[in-house]
């Protein structure tokens, strides 16, 4: 009788190290792919808010289609094409994900997103979204005013600006593998500005979470600025004294200004301003001073010439 | 296989020249395909903004990719083609202006005055446009014998400058990302400076043939 000895069969003859150390990332990559597959433009699945409340910050316009806002947008950290985020945020992962919300204030505090997400009522923001690019949308967004969050953390007499930073993972999001723009992407606003109700930091939209493509997992909405004065995927809020640097500002400087509130009468150097096309309609309509939203920020703007500071 | 392609029937051409035309005639019908089938995305007229413009971007330089083909292969026959592309571009020129003009001003005098004295991109698009319709317009047979083979071609060369006109239209409206004009500007670079060599070349050859 012929006897053989068994072959000696270690783990790594099976399945490489290597893939055994990315098979939470392959069953992430095969649930993305699957929920991809049932909801078509949606990068990654996003689950049901609740305990959303209503606010008299809401316009009664019509909404633009979830399709067209989850597959129309700018988002350059996935690509330059309106059609790239949709395609490619799915490599983006929002957990775990931390804000760092620091710099000129008495008590500096790390977010756990989860946390956050629980922190404060959530309200539903049907909210103008006008774009730099001369397009507009109407979005329900779901989120909290950011001044709740900075009231928190009691910014010091040396917190004159806001600075937003984006997450910059070029692992994550292939846009930044080339230099479009200098990463990380980064915004700012005024103190008032963004203590301004009308100030929010966006987690849902239409009742979801947001879509990693529109900024998930929390984002800022300043609905009277143009679009990309609102940054998306933030992992840090820095308080500052002097203003800060923005990612197309420090790209273009005579094209987009600091303010970019939204002004019919300044042109962008290429292009018109004074009238916009929004998603869904035929017709151009106007655009309208500060998007509409005038009435609730013009004051802040009182005696500065917007011609200047664009 | 060879000789086909050194000197092709005039049946054979006539073939070559119908499957252009109908391959030419892909981009309009796959924007109409889109159209009805609720393909164009939430922004349809700049989707067919777009793309009737890249088409007519790659309507000019296959237009000028002609002669040095026809000088590399000896393919005489590519000459026969040239016409049908140039009237492509221009085809998709229209459409691409048309577009402008109807769907996206709606036929806004004020504004579209505005727009091409003011922002150079539109300028730079306009005078493309207006000087291709001169070169369309000259391109029959009866044409060409009326202007005479010289003043014929040195009116066609003005393809140089629209070509030339039409990438920059495209390198200003661009935000920020170049790639796309880029890759048009290096291609339309190549196709032109190898007309200098050929011209700086021929001379020389010349005179080496005489010695």
């Amino acid at each position: 009788m012929l006897i053989k000895k068994p072959d000696v069969l270690k783990a790594a003859d099976i399945t490489p190290y290597e893939i055994y150390l990315q098979r939470r990332h392959f069953l992430r990559a095969g649930t993305a792919l699957a929920a991809s597959a049932l909801l078509p433009g949606v990068a990654e699945a996003t689950t049901r808010l609740s305990g959303i409340v209503s606010s008299r910050y809401s316009t009664s316009e019509e909404k633009t289609p979830y399709k067209d806002v989850t597959t129309y947008n700018n988002y350059y950290e996935f690509g330059t094409d309106k059609s790239d985020p949709a395609e490619y945020a799915q490599s983006l992962r929002t957990r775990p994900w931390t804000i760092s919300v620091e710099g000129a204030v008495k008590h500096p505090k790390v977010w756990d997103i989860d946390a956050l997400l629980k922190a404060f009522p959530i309200e539903e923001r049907i909210y103008r979204l006008r774009c730099v690019e001369g397009w507009s949308m109407v979005i329900p967004w779901e989120g909290f005013p950011l001044a709740s969050l900075i009231r928190q953390v009691e910014p010091t007499g040396n917190a004159k600006y806001v600075e937003f930073t984006t997450l910059n993972d070029p692992a994550q999001m292939p846009g930044q593998r080339s230099s479009v723009l200098n990463w990380p992407y980064t915004e700012g606003l005024r103190m008032d500005e963004a203590m301004h109700p009308l100030t929010i930091i966006a987690v849902g939209l239409y009742g979801q979470t947001l879509p990693n493509q529109n900024g998930a997992p929390a984002r800022l909405v300043v609905p009277w600025k143009y679009g990309f004065k609102s940054a998306k995927s933030i992992v840090r809020i820095r308080f500052v004294e002097q203003q800060p640097k923005t990612a197309w500002g420090r790209a273009a400087p005579s094209e987009y200004g600091f303010y970019s509130n939204v002004n019919p009468q300044v042109d962008h150097p290429r292009w018109s301003q004074a009238r916009e096309r929004r998603i869904g309609e035929f017709f151009k309509r106007k655009t309208e001073m500060f998007n509409g939203y005038g009435d609730q920020v013009a004051r802040l703007y009182q005696g500065m010439d917007l011609r200047k500071n664009f | 296989m060879w000789n086909v392609l050194q000197n092709p029937s005039t049946r054979q051409l006539g073939f070559t020249k119908a499957a252009l035309f109908l391959v030419a005639l892909v981009p309009l019908l796959r924007l109409i395909w889109l159209g009805i089938n609720d393909g164009l995305g939430a922004n349809p007229i700049e989707f067919i903004t777009h793309s009737t413009g890249t088409w007519t971007l790659i309507g000019l330089l296959a237009t000028l990719s002609i002669t040095p083909l026809r000088k590399f292969t000896g393919w005489n026959w590519l000459i026969r083609l040239r016409r049908m592309l140039g009237l492509f571009a221009f085809f998709y020129a229209s459409l691409h202006f048309m577009t402008y003009i109807w769907l996206d001003q709606f036929f806004d005098i004020n504004t579209i005055v505005k727009d091409v004295i003011k922002r150079p991109f539109i300028t730079v698009g306009f005078l493309a446009f207006v000087l291709l319709i001169p070169l369309a317009v000259t391109s029959t047979n009866s044409m060409m014998k009326r202007l005479g083979g010289k003043n014929w071609q040195r009116l066609h060369r003005l393809i140089y400058v629209i070509a030339t006109l039409a990438v920059v239209h495209y390198w200003w409206l661009v935000k920020k990302d170049i790639t796309q004009p880029l890759i048009y500007a290096v291609v339309l670079a190549l196709l032109l400076g190898i007309r200098v060599l050929f011209k700086a070349r021929r001379p020389r050859l010349g005179s080496a043939l005489k010695a």
